[in-house]
């Protein structure tokens, strides 16, 4: 019997929005105050959903132990308290946290054995969230 | 097809134990929820259909109603209980939050499904604001 399980974690990190393809002044009107050259920050709330079989003996879908130290590993050490335009995978992508999703979704989605990782949520503030699925 | 959600809340002690196990492998692969003496959370119950709305109410269905089945089949039966002890389908299966889901599901959908109309599409449920499982009816 397949089911789905969810976790949050919160993760605070600094970005700037800024892309070397446009000019200064495109830059100020795509990304508005998101383009401030000093960076801004904040504390995102990273949701995860593992889909998998119900282990018969433990009735879990994933021991949340272990799904906590694969996303300690994986993900809260390399961005949490970080600049994310730093990171190697933001050397030529925009820290949006539409990229942030998706880099997060690759981070982990082979690193749990036997089960899919179905869906990742990054929420930026309490009024916007992006998903990525792997489509 | 409209999907509509109705959240209710409840609160329940249990803990996780394998009687097929010896107590330190239950006490290595539970850790603290494998404390006999049990623990408790407020659970969140999210029920989540599926349908079209009726094209004289606009409902997909009566918010009144999903809430009363909620309240019926899961609250009465779990809110202020000791899962373990207390609840039928927990006396040999562990209540971890996925087969809190799935014993939601089973109690759910018969009720749902006979009332015609919309389908149940998914149940979630919050242990904590931070830990939740869903089931969807998937074999």
């Amino acid at each position: 019997m397949k089911a789905h399980f969810g976790r949050r974690y919160m993760l605070s990190a600094s970005h700037r929005l800024h892309t070397d393809a446009l000019s200064a002044e495109e830059n100020r009107a795509a990304y508005g105050k998101c383009n401030n050259p000093h960076g801004h920050g904040h504390n995102y709330v990273l949701e995860v959903l593992v889909r998998g079989a119900v282990d018969p003996e433990t009735g879990m879908v994933v021991n949340m132990a272990v799904l906590d130290e694969v996303v300690r590993k994986k993900v809260m050490e390399r961005f949490d308290h970080t600049n994310l335009n730093l990171d190697p995978l933001f050397v030529n992508s925009v820290p949006t946290t539409e990229n942030l999703c998706r880099a997060v979704f690759e981070l982990l989605k082979d690193a749990l054995p036997c089960r899919e990782l179905e869906r990742v949520r990054v929420e930026e503030t309490e009024n916007n969230f992006f998903e990525y699925a792997g489509e | 097809m409209i999907e509509l959600t109705r959240r209710a809340t409840f609160s329940a002690s249990h803990y996780y134990w394998n009687e097929a196990w010896p107590a330190e492998k239950n006490e290595q692969v539970f850790g603290r929820c494998a404390n006999r003496n049990g623990h408790g959370h407020n659970y969140t119950l999210e029920v989540t259909v599926a349908g079209q709305p009726d094209p004289v109410t606009g409902f997909v269905v009566d918010l009144k109603w999903l809430k009363d089945v909620m309240e019926r089949e899961v609250l009465a039966a779990y809110d202020h209980r000791h899962l373990n002890l207390e609840v039928a389908e927990f006396a040999a299966t562990v209540p971890t939050t996925e087969n809190i889901a799935i014993a939601a599901w089973k109690r759910l959908e018969p009720v749902i499904e006979s009332a015609g109309g919309a389908r149940l599409s998914r149940v979630r449920i919050y242990e904590t604001p931070e830990i939740f499982a869903e089931y969807r009816g998937e074999a």
